[in-house]
């Protein structure tokens, strides 16, 4: 494989002087008489990637890796990235953050500009985005993958500084050392209350994954405590295998009440630590609030974000079924039956950079297959999974019928621990590819 | 088009091909099988799950065919396998055995 030489344009420069460069290459075209200038746009392609988690870092590598000739710019102002997945086992005390660390230095090896700046607007008419430092970057595609925005004007009571007394920890960092730091300073026989929201949010296994393994560390050192679970809805993922786990290894330490049991918080005091449901108020000791979420903010900046606050697309491209030029993957994206997870990121960014190659290329894209494998820990030597087999249908992201599914809910202890040890091979085997 | 003006034209063409280096690096990854290295590591990774880049595609093929059926046991592949027919678990099975000298 050869390295293309360093495009002109393929540093971070101001949008002028790089408008100028492009503008004189297509009016020396313009003078030997080229009409339409493709090939020459071609050679230049440009495609910003706004967003360097899973979805965005992965995407800006495959850009590279499916054409050489692409200039990719990543836009993140984060000198490294925090991953969510495996950063229940840091509340429980039993991984630090630091292993959740990745850095963009292999990303910049692989040819990627990466701009440490936050993507502040997007001009989709004249195909530029703008970032903190006013810099302007073209692009002939745009990719945005900005994950999450957590809600805070979902739940009364629960806004930014709500957030310091009563941590989401629905994104690695600060917030997950705040909950560990509370769950450890927290007496024997405290009470800890999560509030879960209704579908769909990033990780729908996840807060039971969380509420398993806060299990496990009260078990351990608080075995007097409780949990309960104030759930915004009646059925969740993995739901069976959760329970099982649950009644087989922590008796009944956890307690989950369902929508219709009067699981949804309605309102919280973050001053008295007080959840309150349509049923009555849960004092907590320790309070894990997980709002409502929706596409990170530039979604809606750039146009791509509907009323749902997610961001609809077209499942072969990923582009927008809103404002074209602009793709949409990760989290942020209507995926269909995909969920959003750090895997169906990662599948969907490599079909997303396939995808923007063969439309630089003037070609038809192909239709994309993308597989989904979600492994939770319901105790660190007891891992569960869910998998789907996902292609286009119908102008969605439909499941492939007859496969996919989750872990037999009869199996040997065995079994649970391969699980718990494919989940971890995941992780390395995934950061390593995005970030390594 | 006078010839001094076609070969300006083609030398530009061409300056610009070498510049930019437009074009798909190797071969593409058929439906399905970018989503592999997920889980399946580079050759030489090491831990529970194994590499699939440079085996055998017969080999592949009859792992996958064997996952599908039941006949092997699995933990999530057997879920995986049935999302696939046997033309598209042979494609996938053929590039991956292509893949044996990538990085």
């Amino acid at each position: 494989m050869t390295r293309p030489a360093p495009s002109p344009t393929g540093s971070l420069t101001r949008g002028t002087s790089r408008r100028t460069a492009l503008g004189g290459t297509l009016a020396a075209g313009a003078l030997l008489g080229l009409g339409a200038p493709a090939a020459l746009g071609q050679a230049a392609a440009q495609v910003v990637v706004i967003g360097g988690g899973f979805a965005g870092a992965t995407c800006a590598r495959s850009l590279k890796r499916a054409d050489p000739g692409l200039v990719v710019t990543l836009v993140e102002p984060a000198e490294r990235y925090l991953a969510c997945p495996f950063s229940n086992l840091v509340l429980a005390g039993l991984r630090e953050l630091d292993e959740q660390a990745f850095g963009y230095a292999g990303i910049e090896a692989a040819g990627v500009t990466i701009a440490r700046q936050p993507a502040v607007a997007v001009d989709p008419e004249r195909r530029r985005v703008r970032l903190g430092d006013g810099t302007e970057l073209d692009y002939l595609h745009l990719v945005v993958a900005p994950g999450v925005d957590l809600r805070f004007d979902a739940i009364p009571g629960y806004d930014e500084a709500a957030a310091e007394r009563m941590p989401h920890a629905w994104k690695a960092g600060p917030q997950t050392e705040l909950l560990r730091r509370q769950l450890e300073a927290m007496p024997d026989g405290g009470q800890v209350v999560m509030a879960v929201p209704a579908n769909p949010f990033r990780c729908p296994p996840g807060p039971y994954e969380r509420a398993s393994l806060i299990a496990h560390y009260l078990k351990t050192h608080k075995p007097r405590a409780k949990l309960i679970i104030l759930d915004a809805k009646d059925q969740f993922s993995k739901q069976r295998l959760f329970e099982q786990g649950w009644a087989e290894i922590y008796g009944g330490l956890i307690e989950w009440v369902p929508l219709s049991f009067g699981g949804q918080v309605t309102e919280v005091d973050p001053g008295t630590s007080t959840l309150v449901t349509e049923f009555g108020s849960h004092q907590a000791d320790v309070a894990n609030v997980i709002p409502p979420q929706r596409a990170g903010a530039i979604a809606a900046l750039a146009g791509v974000a509907d009323a749902t606050g997610w961001c609809p697309i077209d499942p072969v491209t990923f582009e927008s079924t809103l404002v074209p030029g602009i793709h949409v993957i990760g989290d942020a994206a209507i995926g269909g039956a995909m969920p959003k997870s750090a895997f169906s990121a990662n599948a969907q960014a490599k079909a997303c950079a396939t995808a923007i190659a063969h439309l630089v290329r003037e070609e038809a894209p192909p239709t994309p297959k993308l597989i989904n494998t979600c492994y939770s820990l319901v105790a660190p030597d007891y891992g569960i999974s869910i998998a789907g087999v996902y292609a286009p249908k119908d102008g969605l992201l439909a499941e492939v019928e007859g496969a996919g599914g989750v872990s037999p809910l009869e199996a040997a202890a065995s079994v649970r621990q391969a699980e718990a040890a494919y989940a971890e091979a995941w992780f390395r085997t995934a950061t390593d590819e995005v970030f390594g | 088009m006078s010839p001094q003006r076609r070969l300006a034209l083609g030398c530009l063409m061409a300056a610009v091909v070498a510049m930019a280096g437009t074009g798909p690096a190797r071969a593409e990854p058929p439906p399905g099988a970018a989503s592999c290295s997920g889980c399946h590591g580079p050759a030489g990774s090491e831990g529970p799950v194994p590499s699939l880049l440079g085996r055998p595609a017969a080999e592949t093929a009859a792992a996958m065919a064997a996952f599908r059926t039941g006949q092997r046991e699995a933990t999530v592949m057997d879920r995986i396998a049935r999302g696939f027919t046997d033309d598209e678990t042979r494609a996938i099975a053929d590039w991956l055995a292509d893949q044996g000298d990538q990085p």
